[in-house]
């Protein structure tokens, strides 16, 4: 699949949720697009990552 | 309203502070007036600052003192990519303010919408500046698609500030498609090349139905304050800030500068005659 314009490898099926944790990210300072449409919140646990799954995870940086 | 927990004294919307008082010979004391500013309203939710500022280019830790000093209660930001090493600029901008995040990297209405549903979706603000640009020498706003995004945007419940280019009949194009506020460039964005842009400025203040607020260009202080003078809501700055020797000096500078604008565009500027002087002393009972 794909993150942030990179190609990523899943092992096994993680959920968006998983795999925030796993790779570090603070969950309550990013929002998840997945193939062109927002994760909320709330459901990240439950959509599951596939192969083929574009994904952004996005934060605020310093700007004007 | 929205309380500002930094700082107790306040741009230019308070009312004035007591004045001292001033005796005639009898000894009574004379009336100053009083002028008691409204606040700065932005799609229903009003603030006592009318200096918006950048959150960075500069070190995190600074972003705390720098806000205070300017006493300024609504901090923009950009959304990008997210690196997992990275601090988070949010944990550095203190409780209370209200964030503006930007569309910066938008170069059409459709990317403008994407990222300020993303910015939401990450702080839970409506507020969001619209900036669309196509090239990064000049960093001009596409004005056509910036008022594409605001309607889009409006309909979604946005507060929607949009970064323009000072054409006047844009303005009204974006009021019309339900801008909060309008926010004209004062000259090339990161430059400090001032208020160049001001007669075309003025005329949006002239007609103007929404705040009216200047960002990009202003480069000083006393730039700020002349676009106060004129009638602006309300002045964003953020290279003038962060490209300073001292960042929250220049903060606080900036908020002083902005409040005696401010002031005086409520005290009405005096009658400018030009090439004509008028005498401020008796003109009879001269000693020749």
């Amino acid at each position: 699949m794909q993150v942030n314009g990179e190609q990523v490898t899943l092992d096994k099926a993680v959920s968006v949720a998983d795999y925030l944790e796993q790779h570090g990210y603070r969950a309550e300072r990013v929002a998840v697009e997945l193939d062109g449409a927002i994760v909320p919140r709330d459901k990240r646990a439950d959509v599951m990552l596939g192969d083929q799954s574009v994904m952004e995870i996005v934060q605020f940086v310093q700007g004007g | 309203m929205i309380p500002n927990p930094v700082t107790e004294e306040s741009v230019a919307a308070t009312p004035l502070p007591p004045q001292p008082a001033v005796t005639n010979p009898v000894g009574t004391a004379a009336p100053v007036p009083e002028v008691v500013d409204k606040p700065l309203n932005l799609g229903g939710h009003e603030f006592e600052s009318r200096f918006i500022l950048g959150s960075g280019r500069y070190d995190l830790n600074l972003i705390k003192a720098t806000v205070e000093h300017a006493g300024t209660q609504i901090v923009t930001m950009a959304l990008r990519r997210a690196q997992t090493t990275e601090n988070s600029v949010l944990d550095y901008i203190p409780e209370g303010i209200t964030l503006l995040p930007n569309t910066s990297g938008a170069r059409n209405a459709e990317e403008a919408v994407r990222i300020a549903r993303l910015a939401r979706e990450v702080c839970h603000t409506d507020f969001v500046k619209v900036e669309i640009e196509h090239e990064t020498k000049y960093l001009l706003p596409d004005n056509a698609e910036t008022i594409r995004a605001t309607e889009m945007l409006a309909k979604e419940g946005f507060v929607v500030m949009p970064y323009m280019f000072p054409d006047p009949i844009a303005a009204r194009q974006l009021e019309e498609a339900g801008a909060a506020a309008v926010m004209p460039l004062g000259s090339l964005i990161g430059s400090n090349m001032g208020l160049r842009m001001r007669d075309f400025i003025r005329i949006i203040i002239d007609n103007a139905n929404v705040p009216v607020i200047i960002d990009a260009g202003i480069g000083r202080p006393s730039q700020a304050c002349d676009a106060m003078e004129m009638g602006a809501d309300a002045v964003m700055a953020y290279t003038a800030v962060a490209s300073a020797g001292n960042i929250p000096l220049m903060a606080r500078a900036f908020k002083d500068a902005i409040a005696a604008g401010r002031a005086a565009y409520l005290a009405g500027l005096g009658k400018v005659t030009e090439g004509q002087a008028v005498p401020s002393s008796p003109t009879t009972g001269y000693l020749h």
